[in-house]
């Protein structure tokens, strides 16, 4: 197997996969987003198979299509690095799919994205289409702070923060829920507990060993299958009522906290299912002809 | 080696990695390692809108 492992910086995350190879013996190449240039006159590229961990949405995005459409096979497909990257698409999977998530509504004019907001209800979240880490994540308690916050939007914001994607507001219990999948299987899955609303790791939430078995495992793994499958950090939320919701799925998963926290040697589990892949797939055309089902646009 | 931001005497690891990204003990700024032979570092490229995970 010709494996290449695509990285922009190499974080803690990085190292710990080269460590596993290296420990394995495993020969791979490092291919540098940042450094890469593409001749796409070349149909073909030295590698069977490709583990994607760039930290770019948008390098990933195009590195991935480039390889596919010379047969090599990705960890994880551009189509569900595409899914999970822009969460209309990831919304539409999971509604497709009939995984529970919080209600979401889609507008495009300042306007619209109010009517929207008031549909749903004070407080009522936004965010951006394309953003992670909790950036640009927005909770907006009444009119005051919705109309300040579309208009910055409206005038500051790229053509792409003009795409309002509006959900209920989720009461957490002061915590969420990540799930990691890795292939078929939910392998364990950490709380992360925060004082403020956004509880993600980078925002400074701590992390506790959660239970993967159970509802909590069964629904990651529905939210993995829903967006594509593959190497998958599903993030839940627990509602007052005590349903679980899904709230995103992150597809370059971060899992430095949650090694000691659950026990689980994630890198190597990861490892795992890469070394088990099938090496090349058929040429691809670009386009996701592997991806999920078309976006139908859901109508409030 | 020292930081480039506050010149405080950094002890890196022996199994640095080209690109990995290291924080300064002192000041805590991120620094990426530009090279291992010969050694430098770099204050970290500013995070990126599409960044993330």
């Amino acid at each position: 197997m010709r494996l290449g492992m695509l990285c922009s910086r190499i974080r803690v995350e990085e190292k710990l996969l080269i460590t596993e190879l290296n420990r394995r013996g495993v020969c791979y190449e490092r291919i540098d987003d940042g450094e890469i240039v593409f001749d796409l006159a070349q149909r073909e590229l030295p590698f069977d198979v490709v583990l994607e961990r760039s930290i770019s949405f948008g390098r990933s995005l195009y590195t991935l299509q480039v390889l596919e459409a010379r047969g090599v096979r990705c960890i994880n497909r551009a189509a569900v690095v595409a899914t999970c990257g822009d969460k209309l698409r990831t919304t539409e999977a999971l509604l497709r799919a009939g995984v529970a998530t919080p209600r979401t509504l889609l507008a495009f004019t300042p306007e619209a994205a109010i009517e929207a907001i008031e549909t749903l209800g004070y407080p009522a979240v936004l965010k951006p289409v394309v953003g992670s880490w909790g950036r640009m994540v927005t909770r907006v308690n009444d009119r005051d702070a919705a109309e300040a916050v579309l208009e910055q939007l409206d005038v500051l914001g790229s053509w792409q923060q003009h795409v309002y994607y509006i959900q209920e507001h989720i009461a957490k219990p002061g915590r969420d829920i990540r799930a990691f999948v890795v292939g078929d299987e939910p392998i364990c899955a950490i709380y992360r507990y925060s004082d403020h609303w956004i509880t993600n790791t980078a925002r400074g939430a701590r992390a506790e060993n959660c239970s993967i078995e159970g509802a909590v495992g069964d629904l990651a793994l529905r939210a993995a299958q829903a967006v594509g499958g593959g190497i998958l950090a599903v993030d839940l939320l627990e509602t007052h009522d005590g349903r679980l919701l899904v709230n995103e799925v992150n597809h370059t998963m971060e899992f430095r906290n949650s090694i000691d926290t659950t026990g689980v040697n994630i890198p190597a589990r990861i490892i795992d299912y890469v070394l088990n892949q099938e090496p090349r797939t058929q040429n691809l055309e670009p386009g996701f002809s592997q991806s999920v089902a078309p976006i139908t646009l859901s109508v409030a | 080696m020292n930081c480039p931001e506050c010149e405080a005497t950094i002890t890196l690891s022996p199994d640095l990695l080209d690109g990995e990204i290291i924080q300064c003990p002192d000041c805590g700024v991120e620094l990426e390692v530009l090279s291992t032979e010969p050694l430098a570092l770099a204050l970290a490229p500013a995070i990126e809108e599409d960044w993330g995970e």
